[in-house]
């Protein structure tokens, strides 16, 4: 046996230096999946789509509610929420943000380079966390410029008719808003991770969001006056509204509502991720 | 160093792995040689962590894989070609992993250029070929200078002189004592490049031989017979030793007997020979020969195909 078959057989001090050197930490995965959301040209378009959507949805909005109280009809007076208008392009850029959670996960699934990512990071769990993680910041970040911006732009264009960020409840809505679209893309990871098959995890996201709170009406009135606030859309929309309905949660309590679908759904996935072969 | 100790794995009622036991030992290049449904990526997925064993357990460098801290730094492997994202290039899907472990840039321009896909590099990996495929699969393989390597069908999709490159770099890397475990269900190229071989069938272990020990008993000869007086020539042969392949009407598939015995048998009985051919058996027909009944699908024309596939390569 020659020497180097000894070293491989017995690891030398000097092999397990460079091995602490190389440590898999969460920082570095942190890292890779970084490089991976920007290097892939679909997540780039997919944010790309979902910020044309907010601000491009809620100037025509805008640009809609301002023609209408230019010509006031005295018979019905135009009562309207211009905070509400200009970020109605949410409801759009939900569609883009929560594809592209999902995509995240479903994408290595469906390639094939699950294998390889769990392959370097054999515990898994990091890898779930950093594709939430930067997931959560990129997001935060531009989806809350993006309210910021169609909001601004609204307004600029509603003129007399519309708001400022200093009256009661816009601040928070504006903010509220770039944040709902953050968690629903989570919710998108999460699902991801637990269905791996885009298609499967897409239709569950918008199932569960945008079907619910419909199926949710047949309740009976006494139950459903109950029930369809904390549906996870209504209550996570509850934060981007300036003024609650009646009956609704007060806006950081739907948020907070929604984040704790959004958790218990990452928990799930963490679970199943640890147990699954891959 | 892999060590595989009673590896089980149960897919609802079908054993996919059956309680495997072997060691891939350092410094040499070990086949790990079966037929398509062995169980060959199965148990490669179980000593990477990938899929828990039913049963039984795997170590690499005396560890299980998920516990080692810096996992591409000890075990470079290569799953299935393009386990890969299809909408990212090949330098972003290597720095992309090599940043798990805090591998640099320059490594991983090094080992794109050690497999030679420098020219292809920023291109999507979605229009690449089996072959390119392939040998970015390694690059990832080696990115972090592993001492152990598991690599799943290398050889697949490549040219002949790709193939030759694969085979060299593989004992080149053995022969700085690595431990390099390779899946193939293709005995020639396993006889070519490996010193080891684990045969395995349906899930179980067949055999755990050096390749040399299996040229050598699979050399054994049989001798081609033709003539009128077949049956009682048969007859005439036969003996403790002698065993009949199956054959055409008027021919005989002798083994145990050597030509010249057989010849000198009819000589002495005054018969008319047609036909008194000695045939070596391949390394692929022993291999056939070993795995026979362990064999997951079955054709019609299995013969015709396994040599088809002989003639094409």
């Amino acid at each position: 046996m020659s020497a180097a078959t000894v070293t491989a057989l017995h690891p030398s001090a000097e092999h397990d230096k460079a091995t602490e050197r190389r440590r898999v930490t969460q920082g570095r995965v942190l890292a890779s999946e970084w490089i991976k959301l920007r290097s892939l040209r679909s997540t780039v378009y997919t944010l790309l789509a979902a910020i044309v959507m907010t601000v491009g949805a809620g100037l025509l909005l805008s640009a809609f509610m301002a023609s209408q109280v230019a010509q006031p009809d005295p018979q019905h007076p135009v009562q309207f929420d211009p905070t509400g208008a200009s970020l109605r392009g949410v409801f759009l850029a939900q569609l883009a943000i929560g594809v592209l959670g999902v995509l995240l996960v479903t994408g290595e699934y469906s390639t094939g380079m699950i294998r390889a990512t769990l392959s370097a990071v054999p515990t898994r769990l990091p890898v779930l966390w950093a594709k939430a993680g930067v997931f959560s910041v990129v997001s935060a970040v531009l989806m809350t410029a993006a309210s910021f911006t169609a909001f601004l732009g609204g307004q600029a264009i509603l003129g007399t008719h519309g708001t400022t960020l200093a009256a009661t409840g816009v601040a928070r809505a504006v903010i509220g808003a770039g944040l709902y679209l953050t968690v629903v893309g989570l919710l998108g990871v999460g699902l991801g991770f637990i269905i791996r098959n885009t298609a499967g995890a897409i239709a569950t996201l918008f199932g569960l969001l945008l079907i619910l709170p419909t199926l949710a009406e047949v309740l009976p009135s006494s139950w459903a006056k109950h029930v369809v606030p904390y549906l996870p859309s209504n209550a996570g929309q509850a934060v981007m509204a300036v003024q609650q309905a009646p009956g609704d949660p007060a806006p950081w309590t739907g948020f907070g509502v929604f984040c704790a679908y959004a958790a218990a759904t990452i928990i799930a996935a963490g679970i199943l991720l640890k147990r699954r072969d891959a | 160093m892999i060590e595989a100790r009673g590896l089980t794995k149960r897919y609802g009622d079908k054993l996919a792995v059956d309680d495997l036991s072997f060691t891939v030992r350092p410094g040499i290049v070990t086949g790990f040689l079966g037929p398509n449904g062995a169980g060959k990526s199965t148990t490669m997925r179980m000593i990477l962590g990938l899929d828990a064993p039913t049963a039984g357990a795997a170590t690499v460098n005396g560890r299980r894989y998920t516990e080692h801290a810096a996992p591409l730094h000890e075990v470079g492997t290569l799953l299935e070609a393009k386990a890969v994202h299809t909408g990212r290039s090949a330098y972003h899907h290597l720095l992309a992993l090599a940043a798990t472990t805090g591998i640099s840039r320059r490594r991983v321009n090094e080992v794109i250029d050690i497999v030679g896909l420098r020219e292809v590099a920023r291109r999507r990996v979605g229009g690449f070929s089996l072959g390119m495929g392939q040998r970015l699969g390694l690059a990832l393989a080696l990115l972090g200078d592993p001492t152990t390597l598991v690599l799943d069908e290398p050889v697949n999709g490549l040219d002949p002189e790709g193939i030759l490159w694969i085979r060299n770099l593989l004992k080149a890397l053995a022969a700085e004592g690595r431990t390099v475990f390779v899946s193939s269900h293709l005995m020639s190229e396993m006889a070519l490049t490996a010193e080891q071989l684990i045969i395995v069938g349906r899930g179980r272990l067949i055999a755990d031989v050096s390749v040399a020990d299996f040229i050598h008993n699979s050399s054994r000869q049989t001798t081609r017979v033709r003539s009128p007086q077949a049956a009682q020539l048969r007859d005439l042969v036969a003996g403790p030793d002698v065993t009949f392949a199956d054959a055409a009407a008027g021919a005989l598939e002798v083994r145990g007997l050597g030509s010249e015995a057989i010849g000198e048998i009819a000589a002495r009985h005054g018969m008319t020979l047609h036909e008194l051919t000695p045939v070596h058996a391949s390394l692929e027909e022993a291999f056939m020969d070993l795995t026979r009944g362990s064999v997951e699908y079955h054709g019609v024309t299995a013969g015709e195909l396994a040599g088809a596939e002989r003639s094409a390569e």
